[in-house]
């Protein structure tokens, strides 16, 4: 009989994770709260550094879970973890041999950064909110015009102590350049903006990607972050910013702003840690077992992590990483067959 | 304008019995602003408002001009509340914003240094013999006008709505900076879209202005007032946001503190004389209210009882268009009937040649 391991999150890394476990010899489930599998990637349009449609990516996910008859349990949400299963809500009990924690982390709201308007003025938008307007091919503002100046502000509810969120987002610069340069793609005649405090281009192919978009689209990078969007009377945006560079403060009207939303860790975190007694990191995310020997698993044997549970994390690193909490599950259940 | 937060913030406002502290720029500016707010609440609401001649100024000008230190400051607001206290009160309201600030930042002190609180009792003890009661609740006189809102508005004898045409007043709010931007969960509405003056609008008929420089200081700031070598930037604050209004045509403009409410009616005589600019209508001022006049009006008092005569901008454009009758020659008498004279014509309220109002965008 085949071991079982219960995958909390039907996302890009609960899925992933299940794939390569169930390659292994593994009886994958997946339990995932929504109502389909896919998590925030089933929302975004194209993905950095290489502009590759996010549908390309996850189909193939979506479907090997499909095709290799995955047990996927949707619209189900987790109230408790343990080594050797979970409870789902309703008191149903789950039983399995291991268990994989993948349930990423929760867009931060942009709403509680009220000084930017959002909500509030027509035309100030996410990052996510734009990647589903690129999906419905409708980049446009709310009069159905054209966006002629574009400002994209960094670092929303990211490195933001006011907002109890100080970690890096880490994937917001690199979005914010590629965002930049599909908009400018989009509307060729547009002034586009990027405001950021530092412009962190971990990855490969995002430095390269970042001159790009200075020397190939001109597009504007300003070193300081907008303190505040007001209404204009012709419907516009007035933006307010100190280009810390010049040191001077600048005043400008603008189409459209978009906020460069960052990852905060999920508020249900802390009662998935307490029922398990699992640790969290101070910005609320769950704690690994190690930075450098044991980033997939936790501080129970039994419970691994795998994608953005653990902290904010590229696509790519999240797929990696979930291979390697499938890997380590198999040398669990192995060790304790032996 | 579009709000989607006020109700997110919200605070706990008593429903009678006030201790009342005054505001020392009101009563020298606006001594009617207050006597109206002890009217409105004792006649028309039917509260009790204790208006105690014991409490002093709270020393924030001072403060904030780093003359008196932070443990002066807290002993005489510990004073305050200790009279509030001792005459039976525990809901302590502030005429003014930056007192208002200020009891607010120092029960915030106290609370996350309690060893500060110790102190100041036992400074207040040793300087006054008296002892520090807390009050149950802090409020700013604007917040209290704004909770009876509703009832004033049906009270109303007449609306915020301009009687030739049948349309809403277009009214600019001012928030002072010490209302919540220091401690937004302490303010309606918070620090970006406060609502305590829009609702008091909103429920009046009159309708709120948004515009490009709506959350920026009126200009007054102690430092830049107080030294007079620095006055140059307060009235360059105040013009920054006349000029942005302006286009908006708005009929009045209300503010909930001292500073805002002098500073945004007297620069405008300023910047008439020294450069030939206004910003209203007809070559003329904005008239400047505070919360009371504009609840004053709205219940039936008249204008020159509010003590709207001693606005640096006239009035009477704006209380023509709300249908308010008055007498124009009891503009300058005073209290005792007397005449006591009449100002020199100003710029700001006899047209200007240079008028942004009309500038077409």
């Amino acid at each position: 009989m085949k071991p079982r391991v219960v995958i909390v999150g039907g996302g890009a890394a609960g899925m992933a994770a299940a794939l390569r476990l169930e390659s292994r010899g593994v009886e994958p489930v997946i339990v995932e709260r929504e109502e389909v599998t896919g998590g925030k990637v089933r929302n975004w349009h194209k993905l950095f550094p290489t502009f590759t449609p996010a549908e390309e990516v996850l189909e193939p996910l979506c479907r090997g879970i499909v095709e290799r008859g995955i047990e996927c349990r949707t619209g189900v949400s987790v109230e408790a973890v343990s080594a050797d299963g979970v409870v789902l809500a309703g008191g149903e009990r789950v039983e399995a041999d291991a268990v994989v924690v993948a349930t990423g982390f929760t867009l931060f709201d942009a709403h509680r950064k009220q000084e930017y308007g959002y909500g509030i003025y027509d035309n100030v938008v996410t990052s996510a909110d734009l990647e589903q307007m690129m999906n419905r091919g409708s980049v446009r503002l709310a009069d159905g015009s054209a966006p002629r100046r574009i400002a994209i502000l960094h670092c929303v509810g990211s490195r933001d102590e006011k907002v109890c969120q100080s970690h890096c987002s880490k994937v917001c610069c690199i979005t914010g350049v590629k965002q930049a340069i599909e908009l400018k793609k989009m509307f060729p005649e547009a002034d586009v903006f990027n405001f950021y405090m530092d412009i962190r281009m971990f990855g490969p192919g995002y430095e390269e990607l970042y001159r790009e978009a200075q020397q190939s689209y001109n597009i504007h990078f300003v070193r300081g972050r907008i303190s505040e969007a007001s209404p204009t009377i012709n419907g516009r945006i007035q933006i307010k910013a100190e280009d810390t560079l010049t040191g001077r403060p600048l005043k400008m009207s603008i189409d459209m702003l978009v906020l460069l939303v960052g990852m905060r860790a999920n508020d249900d975190n802390a009662s998935l840690a307490a029922s398990a007694g699992l640790a969290l990191a101070p910005n609320g995310f769950m704690q690994n077992k190690d930075p450098f020997t044991g980033a997939v698993r936790s501080q129970r044997e039994g419970i691994f992590y795998a994608g953005a549970v653990t902290a904010p994390k590229s696509l790519a690193d999240t797929l990696a990483e979930a291979s390697m909490a499938a890997d380590a599950v198999v040398d669990y259940l192995n060790a304790d067959r032996r | 304008m579009k709000r989607a937060s006020w109700q997110e913030y919200q605070k706990d406002i008593a429903d009678d019995k006030y201790y009342y502290a005054r505001s020392c720029i009101r009563q020298n500016f606006f001594p009617g602003s207050e006597r109206a707010f002890l009217d409105i609440l004792r006649n028309d609401l039917g509260r009790n408002v204790m208006d105690d001649p014991m409490h002093t100024s709270c020393t924030g000008i001072g403060y904030h001009s780093d003359v008196v230190p932070l443990e002066t400051i807290m002993t005489v607001v510990a004073r305050q509340f200790a009279l509030m206290g001792e005459a039976g009160y525990e809901n302590f309201i502030s005429s003014c914003i930056t007192s208002f600030g200020i009891y607010t930042e120092i029960l915030n002190t106290w609370e996350e240094f309690p060893e500060t609180e110790e102190r100041t009792r036992e400074y207040l003890y040793k300087a006054t013999g008296r002892e520090l009661v807390k009050p149950r609740s802090l409020a700013h006189t604007s917040d209290i006008v704004f909770h009876f809102r509703d009832e004033i508005a049906r009270k109303a004898k007449r609306k915020l709505v301009n009687v030739y045409t049948g349309r809403p007043l277009r009214v600019v709010e001012h928030i002072g900076c010490h209302y919540a931007k220091i401690f937004p969960k302490k303010g309606i509405g918070g620090s970006e879209f406060p609502y305590v003056l829009a609702g008091m609008i909103e429920s009046w008929g009159g309708e709120v202005v948004d515009y490009p420089e709506r959350r920026h200081c009126c200009g007054f700031g102690f430092r830049q007032y107080l030294v007079q070598a620095n006055r140059g930037y307060s009235i360059a604050n105040t013009q920054k946001k006349l000029e942005s209004m302006s286009p908006y045509k708005p009929d009045f403009i209300v503010a909930n503190c001292p500073g805002c409410s002098m500073f945004l009616d007297k620069w405008q005589y300023a910047i008439a004389e020294m450069e030939g600019t206004t910003y209203g209508p007809d070559g003329q001022g904005i008239p400047v209210l505070t919360y009371e006049e504009m609840a004053g009006l709205v219940l039936g008092y008249d204008p020159w009882e509010l003590g709207m005569q001693m606005h640096q901008v006239d009035v009477e454009p704006l209380l023509d268009k709300m249908g308010v009758e008055y007498d124009p020659a009891a503009k300058y008498l005073g209290r005792d009937g007397r005449y006591i004279g009449k100002p020199e014509r100003a710029a700001v309220n006899n047209g200007c040649q240079r008028a942004i109002y009309d500038i077409k965008l």
